[in-house]
């Protein structure tokens, strides 16, 4: 079916109104990182505390109404992260449409992860340093090979590990986010590691805006210019958070947010 | 070269736009995509022929190469860190890989709900890929031949006028025998098909890239 250029037209148009909105409006509305001393837990609000030593991970099933503190104790490790829909595991992060939907390949404060199926999974509540991936993946047996000269533990068979254990295989692994993994890219495509982007300390609040189960693998980043000695321990935090008010500054953050989020809130109506 | 001149062709065919094809490309052979009428988007997905819990994987792409787009030369690699093919000629010289295809759903986020009921890549990946087995659980983020994506370094990440010509294609050499799926994009919402779906040609031959 071939369209009409009035509707080529006006579709064009919409288009760059989205994109204005998105790339020029949207970031000017962003919030500052938090600081490192910001946003405590409060004790009884805590779930669970896990520790995580390098090379290793964790599963954790988080309901809505909870979020999941990452916090890269050292400021060395990066954590590679996925999750699925609890009650229904074919529904899953998904990065391409967090970056395509919110105009931008660089998340923080204030963005949104989205799933396949046009919900969001969590959001970034607080978060001090804004340098994370969602574009080159973690580690895999072919890159530590490449970097150590042997297989060591990695990000790809951590996930392998942690999916077998609740009855999912390598088909349910889809593309990872990084937290702590400050890439970037220059004006040819090459993808670069931005210095001075890390600090120990650094966190970033998840809040789950489903019911998620998700796998966190501490190893690091396979452009990590540091590694192999980047590594140290990570603490994850579960713990109990408002849900999204109406004014929620993820939710209001842009108009395919809101969609995103009201989208979401149909499940649980 | 005009696609007139291409010898040992084993199986060429028209695909409309907005639709799905899917054909395994024996080890050797060589896919061509042609851009029939320039500037649209072709989503595609690799799975290995012998077991396709193997299958392109665009993160694992991006971080042998080093770098965020495809182009000649690429290695497309798997979820297993295999080469499954190689981008072997490139008359258009941009293709992503970063933003996978439309969805109903993601449209409906994107472009408002009355979006969600448009024909979308995932509705023909389902369906195409339910001819081997698969299901939507399989489909992975794909790349996007001619399409283009560019990224700035501040992260800026914008689908733009595509730069493919009438008649631009891109040869993709197979590295293993893989199930090459497609789907003709027919997004309407944004400038990758220039706003009007068309469609495109493909062609197989024995012999490898040039």
């Amino acid at each position: 079916m071939t369209r009409t250029s009035q509707e080529i037209a006006a579709n064009r148009q919409r288009y760059e109104e989205l994109r204005a909105a998105g790339q020029e409006l949207t970031p000017k509305g962003l919030p500052e990182p938090t600081a490192l001393d910001g946003a405590p837990i409060l004790p009884d609000a805590v779930i669970h505390r896990e520790h995580v030593p390098p090379g290793w991970y964790t599963t954790v099933r988080l309901h809505r109404g909870e979020a999941l503190r990452l916090v890269d104790d050292t400021g060395r490790s990066s954590i590679s992260l996925i999750g699925w829909c609890e009650e229904d595991a074919s529904e899953r992060i998904n990065c391409a449409d967090t970056v395509k939907v919110q105009w931008s390949a660089a998340i923080s404060k204030g963005r949104i992860i989205l799933s396949d199926m046009g919900r969001v999974l969590f959001s970034l509540i607080e978060d001090t340093s804004g340098a994370h991936d969602l574009l080159v993946g973690g580690s895999t047996p072919g890159s530590s090979r490449a970097t150590f000269g042997a297989t060591t533990r990695n990000t790809q068979d951590n996930f392998l590990a942690a999916g077998s254990k609740i009855g999912l295989d390598i088909r349910d692994i889809p593309p990872c986010v990084t937290f702590f993994a400050p890439v970037s890219l220059d004006d040819s495509g090459r993808f670069l590691w931005r210095e001075g982007c890390k600090q120990p300390g650094d966190f970033v609040d998840l809040r789950a805006e489903m019911n998620l189960i998700i796998v966190a693998s501490n190893c690091p980043h396979p452009l990590d210019p540091a590694r192999p000695v980047a590594s140290g321990p990570v603490t994850l935090i579960r713990h109990r958070v408002p849900q999204a008010v109406p004014d929620d500054l993820c939710r209001t953050a842009s108009p395919e947010a809101a969609r995103a989020f009201a989208f979401t809130d149909r499940l649980f109506a | 070269m005009n696609n007139t001149d291409i010898s040992d062709v084993v199986y060429s065919c028209d695909i409309p736009a907005e639709r799905p094809w899917s054909r395994v490309l024996r080890k050797g052979q060589t896919l061509r995509i042609i851009d029939s009428e320039g500037q649209q988007a072709v989503d595609a997905l690799l799975y290995c022929a012998d077991g396709p819990a193997e299958r392109y994987s665009s993160q694992d792409t991006l971080r042998a190469q080093g770098s965020a787009y495809i182009e000649l030369g690429t290695r497309l690699i798997s979820n297993k860190g295999r080469v499954m093919a190689r981008i072997t000629a490139d008359t258009c010289g941009r293709h992503d890989t970063s933003a996978g295809c439309c969805s109903c759903e993601s449209n409906a986020v994107r472009f408002g709900e009355a979006t969600k009921y448009q024909h979308a890549c995932r509705e023909n990946f389902i369906l195409e890929l339910s001819k081997h087995g698969l299901t939507k659980r399989d489909i992975v983020s794909n790349l996007n031949f001619f399409m283009n994506v560019p990224i700035d370094p501040s992260g800026k990440f914008t689908v733009v006028d595509g730069i493919s010509a009438p008649g631009n294609y891109v040869d993709v050499t197979a590295d293993m025998d893989v199930l090459f799926v497609i789907s003709n994009c027919p997004q309407v919402n944004n400038p990758c098909n220039g706003f009007n779906p068309t469609p495109i040609r493909v062609v197989v031959r024995d012999a490898p890239g040039l």
